[in-house]
């Protein structure tokens, strides 16, 4: 069996090692397909499906997760592909406030998704948890990309601090029985912060400073205090 | 999510239970927290903290799981949970007035527990009863036919319980059910039990496969996989015999499907035979029975008659007395989650995680449970497989046509006369079977029946004369699926209908990618409002086919590409439907 796969994407030929998945194929050719959920240095689980292609199946493939096959003829911006593209932005837009989502915010627009497509739509709604110094989430911008549920498990820290409460559209990111995060295992080490893409983890200093409050006090409000010895 | 204890937990009770797991791993997590749960009737803090010590999974991870899963609780539950099923067939057949009944009996809405803590009420998707629709479970026992006269009698729990309804010619499959003892393995041996096993035994692997690749067995849970290819794929995975694993899916769930309950209530022993062969066949010695945990009859019968089989040398370390062939079973009990009748759900839930599909490739031949190859099937499709173990492949090619051979089960439910589970050649029409159903009521005519499933496809009465053949279902643009023919006459509200397709959808996406996890909701407050708040709307008819369209083209897995093709298929036969 051949170390390579030969294959053509948007008429274009290209020859990749196997197991390369479509989208990096695709990039590799400077053809860029969106992705939401996608981080290059996760796992990647085929969440959001933004990156859904023609790819000679029955159904469309996430291009994130599917290898390329010897032969296989793709299409990543066909009528189809931009039709469900289209309304997975028109549905996600109608299920979480997306204001602080710049790069979704911006497929939104890219792709003609009228953002107010499904009037009937009840939003998921979350109260905001602010039980910690250092961050603060906000899952009313939480899409569910499973990104800070990975980086606290095996994706990097191993810390296991979060994981989901629910099932379905009603999926929130959780902790043992709603715990405050200063009861869990977690560690603060900041990485769910930084591979959150829609805000919905943000560092309490950020918060407050959006707010408008003195830097001064966000140092006493933040600041940790000190166990001493008696 | 808050969970705070009203009482005192009293941890001592737990622990015999917990000295019998010290030292499994995480895939022992749901049977654990079905026990724990089955002495406090939830899983308050402390338990699911011990669960956690005990079998060192990470405390969220254990929260996450009992989320998932509906039948698990971390909320304050009764210990007996009074449940009646709101899906379609039941719905046809006066489930509200039912439940409506027992609300008022009770005083308690869906999802309440009594004031003295001794019972909890909840509506519920598919019980996989609709034989005897409307039915319920009132804590593990069984109720069908309910009427609101009866309800005082099964919150008595001494409504009869129901038996399988069997009907057709030849039951080459379903012959044994109802006319034998389903928990003695002696009558078992004594109706052609094992007559199958030995017989095939002579020959060796390859040539089994042989003879069921010419029996053109397609899956019957749905997906149509040819059975004697798969289990090839999984006796040529690299692995051995220990690392090789038989799963029979009998996590029967979608909506309208009552077919695998009749062998795992009323024949557990053939499932076991059927898949003794699969393990000689695939070469595998681990066994795994998926059951749903709405089928508590079923899960009781199939661990007594998997007990009994190891006792009489049918299980275990050389078995059936020839040397080197070794193979168990472990029946697992579900939790309430329809997505794991998926089969790499299923795998995740029998791991001890959230029911979430995986990603295809890799295929279970090679990754399946633990990541090591597995052979998974259907129960009917095992049961078809010794079927021609037993009578041999000529015998089972007479039945059916060329493409579709042998025979098939059917599920006949909705307005019907005689509700019941069919066991057909492949080639009988849909209206041959509902005259063999007796037909709708006296006066009525037909005005849909739903093919397939929820996940299946409505047709209108003029195709009533399509072959139930996988060939006639492709030409007709309709699923055979699991077998379901529900039959609705004019007085079904079909927008209500609708409704509670997409309201079991989005009852039971996972919630793992986007397009079905927020389209089945999308779908179904559409339907919601047009069936009974507020009526179409200009517009509806586009964006129910568009959610459609995404769901079925860019799902994860065939839950969503399933989820919108019986409400697609209505919307396309009767466009004023939806405006």
């Amino acid at each position: 069996m051949s170390d390579t796969v030969t294959l053509t994407i948007n008429g274009r030929s290209i020859t990749v090692p196997r197991q390369t998945t479509i989208l990096d194929a695709a990039r590799q050719l400077g053809i860029d397909i969106p992705v939401i959920c996608y981080h290059p240095h996760l796992t990647a689980n085929g969440l959001c499906r933004v990156c859904s292609v023609e790819a000679g199946g029955r159904t469309q493939a996430a291009a994130c997760v599917t290898a390329c096959a010897e032969g296989m003829v793709v299409q990543t911006d066909s009528e189809p592909v931009r039709y469900g593209r289209r309304t997975i932005l028109e549905m996600l837009a109608a299920t979480v406030n997306l204001a602080e989502a710049p790069e979704i915010l911006a497929l939104i627009a890219e792709y003609g998704a009228d953002a107010a497509r499904f009037p009937d739509a009840v939003q998921r709604e979350s109260p905001i948890h602010d039980d910690n110094p250092f961050y603060l989430r906000d899952y009313n911008q939480c899409i569910n990309c499973w990104r800070c549920v990975q980086v606290c498990a095996n994706d990097a820290q191993f810390a296991f601090a979060l994981n989901f409460d629910h099932r379905g559209y009603f999926t929130t990111i959780g902790t043992f029985m709603g715990d405050g995060l200063m009861d869990t295992t977690c560690v603060f080490c900041g990485q769910c912060v930084g591979v959150c893409p829609t805000g919905a983890l943000k560092p309490k200093r950020q918060a407050l400073l959006e707010q408008g409050v003195d830097p001064d006090d966000i140092f006493y409000q933040t600041r940790q205090k000190r166990k001493r010895k008696p | 999510m808050e969970a705070t204890s009203t009482h005192a937990i009293d941890l001592t009770l737990l622990e015999s239970v917990l000295v019998r797991y010290y030292g499994r791993s995480r895939s022992a997590l749901l049977p654990l927290l079905h026990e724990a749960q089955a002495i406090y009737g939830w899983l308050p803090r402390e338990v699911q903290e011990a669960v956690s010590r005990t079998l060192r999974v990470p405390l969220a991870d254990v929260h996450g799981v009992v989320e998932f899963y509906a039948m698990f609780y971390n909320e304050p539950t009764a210990r007996r949970v009074v449940r009646v099923c709101e899906d379609i067939a039941c719905t046809l057949r006066g489930a509200d007035a039912v439940a409506q009944a027992i609300e008022a009996e009770l005083g308690l809405q869906p999802g309440e527990t009594s004031a003295d803590g001794r019972v909890t009420y909840e509506r519920v998707p598919c019980l996989g009863m609709c034989e005897h629709a409307p039915n319920g479970l009132n804590g593990t026992r069984l109720a069908g036919d309910l009427t609101a006269t009866a309800v005082p009698d099964f919150l008595a729990g001494v409504h009869p319980e129901p038996e399988p309804k069997i009907y057709g010619t030849p039951l080459l499959k379903l012959g044994r059910i109802g006319k034998m003892d389903p928990l003695s393995f002696k009558d078992y041996l004594a109706h052609d039990g094992y007559v199958g096993l030995r017989r095939v035994m002579q020959y060796t692997p390859e040539q089994i496969i042989q003879i069921m690749e010419s029996s053109a067995i397609l899956g019957r849970g749905g997906a149509m996989f040819p059975i004697g290819l798969k289990w090839k794929f999984t006796r040529g995975a690299p692995g051995t015999p220990a690392e090789k694993h038989i799963v029979a899916n009998a996590d029967e769930s979608e909506p309208g499907t009552f077919k695998d309950r009749a062998i795992l209530e009323g024949d557990p022993y053939s499932l076991i035979e059927a898949m003794s062969m699969a393990a000689y066949v695939v070469g595998a010695e681990n066994g795994w029975i998926f059951v749903r945990g709405e089928y508590p009859r079923a899960y009781e019968r199939l661990c007594h008659a998997v007990q009994r089989a190891q006792e009489e040398g049918y299980l275990g370390r050389n078995m059936l007395g020839r040397q080197g062939f070794h193979f168990n079973i472990e029946v697992r009990l579900g939790a309430g989650a329809y997505i794991c009748g998926e089969e790499t759900a299923l795998f995740e839930a029998i791991e001890g995680k959230r029911g979430f599909p995986r990603i295809k490739p890799p295929f279970p031949t090679t990754n399946g449970l633990f990541q090591q190859p597995t052979a998974i099937n259907n129960v009917e499709t095992l049961v078809a497989a010794l079927t021609v173990a037993r009578i041999g492949v000529d015998e089972w090619l007479r039945f059916g046509t060329d493409e579709s051979a042998g025979t098939k089960w059917f599920c006949l439910s909705g307005h019907i006369q005689r509700p019941g589970l069919y066991e057909l050649p492949f080639g009988v029409s849909i209206r041959e079977l509902i005259q063999m159903g007796g037909g709708v009521r006296p006066g009525k005519h037909i005005q849909a029946v739903l093919i397939g499933g929820a996940a299946g496809a409505f047709i209108g009465p003029e195709q009533l004369d399509a072959p139930l053949t996988y060939e006639g279902a492709r030409q007709h643009g309709f699923p055979i699926g699991s077998g379901v023919v529900m039959v609705l006459d004019e007085t079904a509200d079909m927008r209500r209908i609708l409704y509670k397709l997409s309201h079991f959808f989005a009852h039971e996406s996972c919630g793992k990618c986007f397009p079905c996890q927020i389209g089945t909701q999308r779908q179904m407050e559409i339907l919601q409002r047009i069936s009974h708040d507020g009526g179409p709307r200009p517009g509806d008819r586009a964006a129910l086919m568009d959610i459609g369209f995404t769901m079925t083209q860019t799902s994860l897995c065939g839950l969503g590409q399933t989820a919108a093709s019986a409400i697609m298929s209505a919307i396309q036969l009767w466009p004023e439907l939806v405006g």
